[in-house]
């Protein structure tokens, strides 16, 4: 490809973000007086009009519990709900809607597999083999899981750099571990994991894995049947979904040997005095009443994701990336956390001589959002020595101009501390 | 370039820190810490009776919890425990306040951090110091009364 032909094509996918700004109402919004520049997607992304819409729509016309009563609004509740979960199963490759289970979000999602399967399946001396950037949902859970049962952690070595050593794991990765837990995409290093190559050869083991997907399936083309996984937790509030709302894939045999992780109504078939005996897949695993107007929300997301095109999020996401680590790069005293290439749609970094929470305030002043903290990943914190980092996160709506304006917001920010110099 | 919050009073104590350091001997140290921003503080006194002789700090932080820190010390060296808990309270309730300072008293320094009480997020920093400072003297006994050590010490927040 020419260099004319990138930047044209660059030029277009652009004009594309900015007509898509107009499906987000917050976007108008102004913090301070300025116009908002929103740069925390990886904490959560905007919701677009028709995902507003759409749980409006259901709210106002089709709002009844699901899977109970025989009249006509809770027969309309139920074939919401249930497309919902269809199109969130094909987005997603899972080879049956069966085996996708709403639940609250990604935490929920890792939480019914270390409760439902793990404290079921493990057994003392096995081992849970984990990475040391996981968010503190992807730890904690294995943690307490490991403790009861008497297994142990393991952590995948990572390289300097701040990606996994796929060499160095070779005598980790070994028998007695039974699970392996990893993040598909690092909320703190962009880093993308090759997890379909982690599957084959956690599988050669014998070793079930579980991918935390909340920093990948808004921003590229996941494929659970590709990876090879065998679960697979996400949310929808990342992908312009609402909160409370998300979703375990699992394999069909695994969650059928799993046993429930909360218990109630909707999730039995029979019930005794003294027993029950559970529902079919994946009513098992959805007690009580489920969000139902959100999960018909995420499934409009997953709409409107598809009529914008995967494909074309992952270019614009790469082009945003690019753009920003090159500006990052070359702006004095500013370190950058994670890999330089193949990372996800977020940088991290640090302003020297300025705290992180500093930067985000002053950022803040400008109208230019963005997180500072420890991102919920004390260790990968304590991994890399420091002991909170500014991320900036892009979604489908942000433009190269944003970035822009950070990095002027950053320039301005070392200006005012070194001022009393 | 100059910032209404991150005024000259304030970045100076940043970047000059008033007691900074440990006291060899302290007859009180105490650690304080944020994990949400991963701010950290060990706050030494040394105390004579009711009296605060000597106080440092060390640990690291952002600007605002290091300037808060440091006024503190600055404003806490040679007064007594009950004087250094009306400080506390006035410094919380000026926080709280809107960074208005209660009629007829100088906050001197601390005028500075007035900015803060205007960004919630941002208030715990400054007061990370001070709840800390307040676990000290409630874990000294000297001259404290029942009631004062029964009283909160961390995360008490504003």
């Amino acid at each position: 490809m020419s260099l004319m032909d990138t930047v044209i094509k660059a030029d277009r996918a652009m004009s594309k973000a900015e007509k898509l700004r107009e499906d987000f109402p917050i976007l108008k919004t102004t913090v301070r007086g300025k116009p908002l520049v929103y740069l925390d997607n990886a904490a959560t992304s905007q919701r677009p009009s028709q995902v507003l819409a759409a749980y409006c729509f259901f709210c106002q016309s089709h709002n009844a519990n699901v899977h109970r009563g025989i009249h006509s609004l809770g027969e309309q509740a139920t074939d919401r709900y249930e497309a919902a979960r269809r199109k969130v199963a094909t987005f997603i490759g899972a080879p049956s809607e069966k085996t996708v289970v709403f639940t609250r979000g990604t935490t929920e999602s890792i939480n019914l597999v270390a409760y439902g399967y793990a404290r079921k399946f493990l057994k003392p001396g096995d081992a849970v083999m984990l990475t040391q950037m996981e968010h503190h949902a992807n730890l904690v859970p294995w943690q307490i899981v490991a403790t009861t049962m008497g297994a142990s952690l393991r952590f995948w070595p990572m390289t300097p750099e701040g990606t996994l050593d796929m060499s160095a794991a070779s005598d980790l990765l070994q028998p007695p571990v039974k699970i392996v837990a990893l993040t598909h995409v690092s909320n703190v290093l962009g880093t993308i994991n090759p997890v379909q190559e982690i599957a084959r050869r956690a599988h050669a083991i014998g070793a079930k894995v579980l991918v935390d997907g909340a920093q990948a399936v808004p921003h590229m083309r996941v494929n659970v049947a590709d990876i090879g996984c065998d679960f697979y937790a996400f949310s929808g509030h990342k992908m312009c979904g609402p909160t409370g709302i998300g979703a375990l894939w699992g394999r069909e045999e695994l969650l059928e040997e799993m046993d429930p992780f909360m218990t109630g109504g909707e999730m039995i078939r029979e019930v005794w005095l003294d027993h029950a005996t559970w529902n079919e897949l994946p009513y098992k695993f959805e007690p009580g009443t489920p969000p139902i107007a959100e999960a018909v929300s995420m499934g409009a997301a997953v709409d409107y994701l598809n009529h914008i095109g995967m494909d074309w999020i992952q270019e614009h996401d790469r082009q945003l990336v690019t753009h920003a680590m090159n500006q990052l790069l070359a702006e004095d005293g500013v370190k950058i956390f994670g890999p330089q290439d193949g990372r996800g749609a977020l940088v991290s970094f640090n302003v020297e001589g300025v705290h992180p929470h500093d930067l985000a305030t002053l950022l803040d002043r400008d109208g230019i959002a963005v997180r500072a903290g420890h991102h919920c990943a004390q260790p990968l914190m304590r991994w890399l020595g420091v002991p909170a980092t500014v991320r900036a996160s892009f979604y489908i709506y942000n433009l190269p101009e944003e970035i822009d304006q950070l990095l002027e917001g950053i320039r301005r920010a070392k200006e005012v501390f070194a001022y009393a110099r | 370039m100059r910032d209404e919050l991150y005024g000259e009073i304030l970045l100076d104590h940043y970047r000059y820190p008033r007691h900074f350091g440990a006291l060899p001997n302290p007859s009180v140290r105490v650690e304080g810490k944020n994990p949400l921003c991963g701010d950290e503080f060990l706050i030494d006194l040394n105390m004579e009776g009711e009296v605060v002789r000597e106080i440092r700090f060390s640990g690291r932080g952002c600007a605002i919890s290091m300037a808060s820190a440091s006024m503190m010390t600055e404003l806490v060296t040679g007064k007594s425990v009950p004087e250094v808990k009306e400080w506390i309270d006035r410094f919380r309730n000026f926080l709280r306040d809107g960074g208005a300072p209660p009629e007829g008293v100088d906050m001197g320094d601390l005028q500075a951090l007035a900015g803060v009480a205007h960004l919630p997020v941002r208030v715990k920093c400054a007061i990370l110091a001070w709840t800390t400072l307040e676990e000290g003297i409630n874990q000294c006994k000297n001259g404290l009364s029942p009631a004062a050590l029964q009283g909160p010490a961390r995360d008490s927040g504003v």
